[in-house]
């Protein structure tokens, strides 16, 4: 028997098929990269004239021209105060919601939910803008409540489906182990299900946090009418960064369009470091959990 | 030697050294723990276990063994209502505890389990403590004087407190695979069950820790009493003093079903049984 031949006459033609997919592969990777590094590099730019201190801490000065435009802080505050609320509406009812399906659900109840909250994921931020406008704000004027609740709205799917990926993780075997010993269900989701998936909703909580921070199609319909006071108070319309954002670009004044773009890195850096603080708190809690699977 | 005969001269080496104990009582003389009557269990229209009938002692370790698929571990559940967390499962027919019908939509079954315990095939401790593991059940189930010595009483009789008494702090799951296991079994004998369930407790783990937990299996039964899967033919020999053998059925059209083929004495079991289809498993001819 004869050594069989390994040398290929479509071996080079092959390998340099391959090189050219994987150079294709890594270009499409790069390209992904590279869209974020040009928006982030080009807003960092053009907001570099107006980032500093006074964005943050002072007021705008109405109808002034030129550079003495001072700061946003009725717009970081606005939408402190509005995503705050949001967080507090949406939380509560995503992470019931998602237990809820999750540990008590029969699955044809799960099945029909989970669309629900997918479909209400895929609504537009504007059409969520105007349903609130004419269900809060037609009547009875705009308020940084309503802004909160059309937030929340986007929010609460984010949140609840966020906490379903981590609740589904944690292993049966476990709850099984606490429903042996005959602790009821209630108090085995309480104490052994949700301490495993802490990490994993605060994780989810951040990044819908972030994503609505960012929203104005719905703020421009509820909160947008507004002064240049910092103001707190939820019940009238408070200005919020995206809004800002969007009016100054409408701006004539060039001045306006820097502290726009300004505006802009902010928003951009705090979602930049909530989505690295929320794979910093993923990656401990999956951690936890394979280690107890 | 053919590989049947040794099969059957390992178990005959188990049932030799288990023939220090005392043989059991007549029947009508043990104390009933469960009463299963034509008990069937259904997975949404597939049924997985058939026409169960049978009589549970106490103060007797009892094995269920079979081919996989022969409901095993559907039967066994069905003793502490742990498949009522499965979605579209049902159960006919009766499971009496102590002349108790546990088997109805009135009972409540996290009081069944309390008094029912189960140690599960895989190892499941809570990401706990040591400590905590074994304390936390007896915490939420309000049995919280003298804390330490429950604890330490449990993982004593589990045979694991002289291995972990120095690092009771560390977590549960830096224990091996066998220890482990007994913590489990600690955990669920600290809450003072009545019966312990043992669904294929020793499949994970190596001969030393399968060991370790039958000798303990051994030295409670005075105090609980035990129903164990098991796959292995020779643990059963070995641990057990009743033997249930069930085998898979195949009805007309193709569909598959467990049943209860025959219970008796393990010894009776493994040495003279009834059945054709209970003597091809146990001498290894089954297939």
């Amino acid at each position: 028997m004869s050594t069989p031949d390994f040398t290929s006459s479509g071996l080079r033609r092959r390998r340099a098929v391959n090189r050219l997919m994987e150079l294709l592969a890594w270009a499409c990777a790069a390209i992904a990269v590279g869209i974020l590094g040009i928006v982030v590099f080009s807003v960092a730019r053009r907001g570099a004239g107006a980032f500093n201190l006074d964005l943050l801490t002072k007021t705008p000065v109405p109808f002034a021209l030129g550079p003495v435009k001072q700061g946003l802080a009725n717009a970081f505050v606005g939408t402190i105060v509005i995503v705050g609320f949001a967080a507090l509406m949406a939380l509560p009812i995503g992470i019931l919601v998602a237990l809820y399906l999750i540990e008590f659900a029969r699955p044809a109840v799960r099945n029909v939910v989970t669309l629900a909250l997918d479909v209400l994921n895929g609504i537009p931020a504007i059409v969520i803008g105007i349903f609130v406008f004419g269900l809060f704000v037609v009547g009875r004027g705009q308020s940084g409540f309503a802004g909160a609740f059309a937030l929340g709205c986007l929010m609460l799917p984010l949140v609840a489906r966020s906490t379903m990926e981590v609740l589904v993780l944690v292993p049966t075997s476990l709850r099984e182990a606490s429903l042996g010993l005959g602790v009821p269900r209630w108090r085995t989701t309480l104490s052994i299900v949700l301490p495993q998936t802490i990490g994993g909703i605060v994780t989810g909580a951040t990044l819908g946090v972030a994503r609505v921070a960012g929203e104005t199609a719905p703020l421009l319909f509820t909160s947008s009418i507004v002064g240049t006071q910092v103001s707190w108070n939820p019940s009238h319309a408070l200005q919020t960064v995206p809004v800002a954002i969007f009016e100054l670009s409408e701006s004539p004044d060039p001045a306006d369009h820097t502290r726009a773009w300004a505006a802009a890195t902010v928003l951009l850096l705090f979602i930049l470091f909530a989505s690295l603080g929320a794979r910093w708190l993923a990656t401990r809690s999956r951690r936890k959990l394979e280690a107890a699977r | 030697m053919t590989m049947e005969a040794e099969n059957v001269s390992t178990i005959e080496t188990a049932l030799r050294v288990e023939t220090k104990r005392l043989p059991l009582p007549p029947r009508e003389r043990l104390e009933q723990v469960f009463d299963i009557q034509d008990l069937d269990a259904i997975y949404g229209s597939k049924p997985a276990v058939k026409g169960v009938t049978m009589e549970i002692y106490k103060n007797l370790v009892t094995a269920i063994i079979g081919p996989s698929g022969c409901g095993k571990s559907t039967f066994i559940r069905c003793l502490n209502r742990m498949n009522d967390l499965i979605p579209g499962f049902k159960q006919t027919g009766t499971v009496r505890y102590h002349g108790q019908d546990i088997g109805g939509g009135d009972v409540d079954p996290v009081a069944v389990r309390r008094t029912i315990g189960m140690v599960f095939q895989r190892p499941n401790p809570f990401p706990k403590s040591i400590y905590d593991n074994v304390a936390w059940g007896l915490r939420v189930l309000r049995m919280k004087d003298s804390l330490d010595e429950r604890v330490e009483r449990a993982l004593t009789q589990a045979a694991l407190w002289d291995e972990v008494k120095d690092r009771l702090k560390a977590s549960a799951l830096s224990l091996s695979g066998g220890q482990q296991q007994r913590l489990c079994i600690a955990r669920a004998i600290a809450v003072e069950p009545d019966v312990v369930l043992m669904d294929e407790p020793a499949s994970a783990l190596d001969p030393i820790a399968t060991q370790a937990i039958e000798q303990l299996m051994h030295d409670l039964k005075s105090e609980y009493s035990f129903v164990i899967v098991t796959h292995n033919m020779q643990q059963a020999a070995r641990v057990a003093d009743m033997t249930a053998f069930f085998s898979i059925s195949t009805g007309a059209e193709g569909e598959r079903w467990g049943e209860l083929v025959e219970y008796d004495d393990t010894t009776k079991i493994f040495t003279a049984p009834s059945d054709k289809r209970t003597e091809d498993y146990v001498t290894g001819r089954f297939g």
